[in-house]
């Protein structure tokens, strides 16, 4: 085996073996073996969840993509269909989600400062103002359905007025778009779930926070997501 | 032409067909001046540097270069520049049809090509023109995305739902020549394939008036018209007053509600029928019903065939047709 | 490049036995394997998969070729005919092109070559396996339950409302394994960027990470956009919402631009890794630096940007406005630039270089030839009216395959013999090597020249039956196709032959520059005893060789025994 000799090891350098020996004997590391110190691993989170957000704008990009181009092409009916939405609920759910946003970033602030008690207290709050505004939309969709406007699966879509194929491509893509969202939001309230049980045992705290720092990125963007699916859906006119 | 037996080549059956070979030719010139050259230098290089052969001077007295580079840089792309304006405004001449073409209408549907002259005379799968002068198909497709290709003309136009789409030629050629569609299109799409047939001006006449009397797309139109009640609202010269008439409207501007000018073309037209409120024209107020699903693309076809041929009213009362479109 | 101490010599000679310790022998059990987070292993889960992927897409090819040399369907049903070359497409782009060098040698190698222990994520790479595993479980569901026949383009309307085969079991397959490429690329990305040896500036990295970053790039920013459209397919299919439906004032021309935006920087996913390899393999074999590193590694990330920027180019003959023609060729003939500048490099580099004509040498030069002419029936295909022509034609589809086949497919094989001695320990048969190199060049070339002729003739794509004038150059191509299969079967026998025959390899076989070769073959699961410390360029083939002749002044140039 060849080896490799270096003459100079600059100090952050670290080799297997001496991990290997010591781990019996110190407390349990943040540090993950491949990396070299804490600052690199870091680093390279803060790093991949910014990649990982950036597939997520492509993905969300493709249907306002979609959105764009339709409503181009029939404004009148866009907004005629908007107006069908209640701009007061959604308003609600963007106050609900902004004020999640807001518990989940004092969560990662005490996961940081290894405040345990908070830390569990604002992943609960942040927990159950996402399940509100699920709740919310989920009341929204039984709505549009009662009424005929949700022309999904074959159901029937009831639409007076002109226009009604631009209308219910409206319609579709509010579905589409929120469903996805919502999709998302639900994913985001697992990982925090898993979260809010890991700072019961007493975990994530201190070095070990950036699994609550990551998770509070995603839970922004997906804020971030519907910010601009409320004015684009609700606030047609 | 068909049947001919294996060739290495296709024939150039229209007007558009030996411009674009020219600039295949060009390109193959140039495809095949790299391969060589590349394919040479490699072939040289290895022979030449080969790890035996030590009485090659291998010093490296170069520096790479940035002069190099620039070189292989720009070289190519003032080709490629060349290229691409040479296709491209090959494709703008092939693009737009001239005037005065005759006009086919091609209705595609999974797995066969219906065609209908001027006339009104239908054929499927097989195209009967003549040879010489512009021929202009406006195409649309019941189902699926299908495509027309006729490789000896080197044309080919995606045939779309729910959008008329146009493709011309002058063909150069009598004879009978493949007909394919290029789009996937289904389990026999490698089946959806026809013949144009490119007669002399003379047989073509003759063969236009022989077999079965057609009813004239024009003729069928106004029945369609009667039988649906269009008459009802699209009464002679707009006297209901609650729709736009109908005389002199083809290829006309048409001024809309949200204060966008159209032009009523083929496209308006089939647009105004199966989707009504899209295009409301100002002055008017949305309440003509859609009649989608209720017409087949052929009767489209004659409906918009008869619109065509409505002259401009000879004494209209108090409507100016000028402002009132 | 290591300092390496004056005193010592930079080789040994070769052992009589692998490595004592090394990543393969490190654990025996399933679960050992199955629950890695060893890089390295990841490679060899993956290296099993694509090559399993690989052989049902060849399969599906083989019938599909075979039926083809008769203009009848004389083979198989239409409809099988369908399923099958979409099931080949399918397979073949995203079950083994887009893996196949990123996911196998990108996975063993970056953090080899950037002196790290392992990439950024590791748990997150076991997790890209599993989910492309999950996808390719799905599609195999697909194809047994009764096949899918939209081609691998999934065209709306006819895959939104018309079909009625596996469509969307297809699309959740193809989506979940989407997963898998943007989590390898975001692993690879982050691991560049935060993970490299001290003193390994970014102009010392090998080309090959370059081209791996740039296609990172790509996988990460342009594989959810494939998401979204098959995703929007399954639901149209799924609960009828009618995006693409025009009886709505849908548009299926949207699925085309949604679809395109993908699938065209995708290809440049599945051809610019088979260039890194090509850029490691050259300096290698002709024992000096490639000309040109900068504007080789650049062309790399200018193919990517570009790569975004040209989707249209599929849609000309679609009804999209002339002038976003117009634009879309321009950018088109762009994009060609920098891979020009590639294949002029290279080919530099053979200039005063020291050439030996081993395996992996064989199939990079036989890339540089057929990529150049893949890449040069580009310029024909972006030429608005040509392309009017021969679009949907064969000509498109020997276009397509000299690049994925004669390009990427090549540099796939020929990574695999130039890192086979890392990877596992041993060195495979070098004249059987040869001999198949040979055999797949020619086999190659006999299946796919004939398909430009054809295409040209004007026989579409997708064809089952065809007019018989064109039965001749359809013959021809089947006869080729048969010479490709045998070619195919050679490495995947000796390869396995070698695991337990091979003559066991030294850490560098090849006396090649790279981290990677710095140490053991296999290497360790830590990959090195100790971080290493970066001081030379890369490429440094005139110290290596010079060293290497003070240890053994009677040989001429450098010997490499192998095989």
């Amino acid at each position: 085996m060849v080896d490799v000799h270096s003459t100079r090891v600059p100090s952050a350098v670290r080799s297997h073996s001496d991990s290997a020996s010591h781990s019996a004997l110190l407390p349990p590391s943040a540090l993950a073996h491949q990396f070299d110190d804490i600052e690199q691993q870091h680093a390279a989170d803060e790093l991949g969840i910014w990649l990982f957000l950036a597939t997520e704008i492509m993905f969300f990009g493709g249907m306002f993509l979609a959105y764009a181009v339709y409503r181009r092409q029939d404004e009148a009916a866009f907004a005629a269909a908007s107006t069908k939405l209640d701009a007061g609920l959604g308003a609600i759910n963007t106050a609900v989600l902004l004020c999640s946003s807001l518990t989940m970033a004092l969560a990662v602030h005490a996961a940081e400062t290894a405040q345990r008690k908070h830390l569990i207290a604002l992943l609960v709050l942040t927990i159950f103002l996402g399940t509100v505004f699920l709740g919310i939309k989920g009341y929204e969709y039984h709505h549009k359905y009662e009424v005929g406007l949700m022309p999904l699966a074959g159901f029937p879509f009831v639409w007076e007025g002109p226009s009604a194929g631009h209308a219910q491509m409206f319609f579709n893509l509010y579905f589409v778009m929120t469903g996805v969202h919502a999709l998302h939001m639900l994913i985001g309230l697992g990982v925090l779930t898993v979260l809010a049980i890991k700072a019961l045992r007493g975990g994530l705290l201190g070095e070990f926070a950036t699994p609550v720092n990551i998770t509070g990125l995603y839970w922004h963007f997906v804020d971030i997501v519907w910010v601009f699916l409320f004015p684009f859906l609700y606030l047609v006119r | 032409m068909i049947d001919d037996g294996f060739r290495l080549f296709p024939e150039q059956a229209s007007t558009h067909a030996p411009r674009v070979d020219l600039l295949y030719f060009f390109l193959l010139g140039v495809a095949v001046f790299f391969t060589v050259l590349i394919a040479a230098l490699i072939v040289y290089f290895s022979i030449k540097y080969r790890r035996g052969n030590t009485q090659v001077d291998r010093t490296v007295s170069h520096v790479e270069s940035f002069r190099t580079e620039l070189v292989w840089m720009v070289v190519p792309l003032i080709l490629c520049v060349m290229i691409f304006t040479w296709g491209a405004d090959l494709y703008f001449s092939g693009y737009r049809p001239p005037a005065g073409a005759l006009e086919i209408r091609v209705v595609a549907k999974q797995w066969m090509w219906k065609f209908q002259h001027p006339d009104g005379k239908r054929e499927i799968n097989t195209l009967h023109v003549p040879l010489g002068g512009a021929v202009k198909l406006t195409m649309i497709s019941e189902d699926v995305i299908h495509s027309m290709f006729v490789p000896a003309f080197r044309i080919k136009r995606d045939v779309l739902p729910g959008n008329y789409a146009n493709c011309w030629f002058e063909a150069t050629r009598t004879g009978e020549f493949h007909l394919f569609c290029a789009e996937y299109c289904g389990t026999n799409h490698s089946r959806m394939t026809g013949r144009v047939i490119v007669l002399e001006p003379a047989e073509y006449q003759a063969w236009l008036a022989g077999g079965n009397a057609n009813e004239p797309p024009a003729e069928a139109g106004k029945r369609l018209f009667e039988e649906l009640r269009c008459v009802t609202c699209h009464v002679a010269g707009g006297a209901t007053g609650r729709c736009p008439p109908l005389e002199n409207l083809y290829d006309h501007p048409v001024r809309l509600v949200d204060g966008q000018t159209v032009k009523a073309d083929d496209g308006y037209l089939r647009e105004s029928i199966v989707r009504p409120a899209a295009k409301v024209v100002a002055g008017f107020q949305p309440i003509m019903p859609s009649f989608d699903g209720q017409v087949s693309e052929e009767q489209l076809i004659d409906l918009i065939a008869y619109i065509k041929s409505l002259a401009k009213p000879a004494a209209a009362p108090a409507s100016e047709a000028g402002d009132r479109p | 490049m290591t300092t390496i101490s004056q005193h010592r010599p930079p080789t040994v000679p070769a052992p009589d036995q692998p490595p004592r310790r090394n990543y393969l022998n490190n654990g025996y059990s399933v679960r050992s394997w199955l629950l890695t987070t060893d890089h390295k292993r990841i490679a060899v889960l993956y290296l099993l998969s694509v090559t399993f992927f690989f052989m049902i897409g060849g399969l599906a090819a083989s019938v599909v070729r075979l039926d083809l040399t008769t203009p009848e369907a004389d083979l198989v049903l239409t409809e099988t005919f369908n399923k099958l070359f979409t099931a080949h497409g399918v397979i073949m782009v995203f079950f083994f092109l887009i893996p196949s060098i990123p996911s196998v040698l990108g996975n063993f190698l970056v953090p080899l070559m950037i002196g790290a222990r392992d990439l950024a994520f590791p748990k997150l790479n076991l997790l890209s396996w599993y989910i492309y595993t999950l996808g390719g479980l799905f599609t195999i569901y697909a194809l047994v339950a009764g096949g899918v026949d939209t081609g691998w383009t999934f065209y709306a309307p006819y895959s939104s409302t018309y079909s009625n085969t596996h469509v969307m079991a297809t699309a959740v397959g193809i989506f979940i394994t989407g997963f898998s490429s943007i989590l390898t690329g975001l692993n690879f990305i982050v691991t560049i960027h935060k993970m490299r040896a001290p003193g390994l500036t970014w102009f010392r990295l090998p080309l090959f990470i370059w081209s791996t970053y740039a296609t990172s790039i790509i996988m990460v920013l342009g594989t959810p956009v494939l998401a979204i459209s098959l995703f929007l397919v399954g639901m149209e299919r799924l609960l009828k919402i009618g995006i693409f439906d025009p009886k709505l004032g849908g548009d299926p021309i949207l699925f085309q631009h949604l679809f395109w935006f993908y699938s065209h920087p995708a290809v440049y996913i599945m051809v610019l890794p088979s260039m890194g390899v090509v850029s490691e393999i050259i300096p290698c074999f002709c024992r000096k630096r490639p000309f040109g590193y900068a504007f080789i590694g650049f062309s790399s990330f200018a193919i990517a940007v570009f790569s975004f920027l040209v989707w249209g180019h599929h849609l000309f003959v679609s009804g999209q406005s002339v002038y976003a023609g117009l634009v879309f060729s321009a950018l088109s003939y762009l994009v060609a630039i920098p891979s020009a500048i590639k294949v002029f490099n290279w080919t530099a580099s053979l200039h005063k270089g020291s050439i030996s004509f081993d395996t992996p040498m064989l199939y990079a030069l036989g890339f540089v030839g057929l990529f150049t002419m893949g890449g040069l029936t580009g310029l024909f295909v972006a030429a608005l009216a040509v392309d009017v022509h021969v679009h949907d034609t064969y000509f498109i589809v020997a276009h397509f395959h000299y690049i994925m086949v004669g390009g990427a497919v090549m540099g796939y094989l020929g990574g695999i013999h130039f890192w086979w001695s890392k990877m596992t320990g041993r060195l495979y048969p070098e004249g059987w090597a040869r001999l198949s190199a040979i055999l797949i060049f020619v086999g190659f070339n006999l299946t796919f020249f004939p398909q430009y002729i054809l295409g040209y003739l004007g026989m579409p794509r997708r064809y089952h039956v065809y007019p018989e004038e064109f039965q001749v150059l359809n013959v021809m191509s089947s006869a080729g196709a048969s010479i490709l299969a045998v070619g195919y079967f050679f490495p995947l026998t000796y390869l396995l032959w070698s695991l337990r025959w091979g003559k066991i390899a030294s850490s560098n076989p090849w006396r090649a520059a790279g981290l990677e070769w710095q140490t053991s073959s296999p290497p360790p699961t830590e990959n090195f005893a100790q971080t290493p410390v970066v001081r030379d360029e890369a490429y440094d083939y005139a110290t290596i060789d010079a060293q290497l002749a003070a240890v053994k002044p009677s040989s001429p140039g450098v010997e490499l025994s192998h095989g």
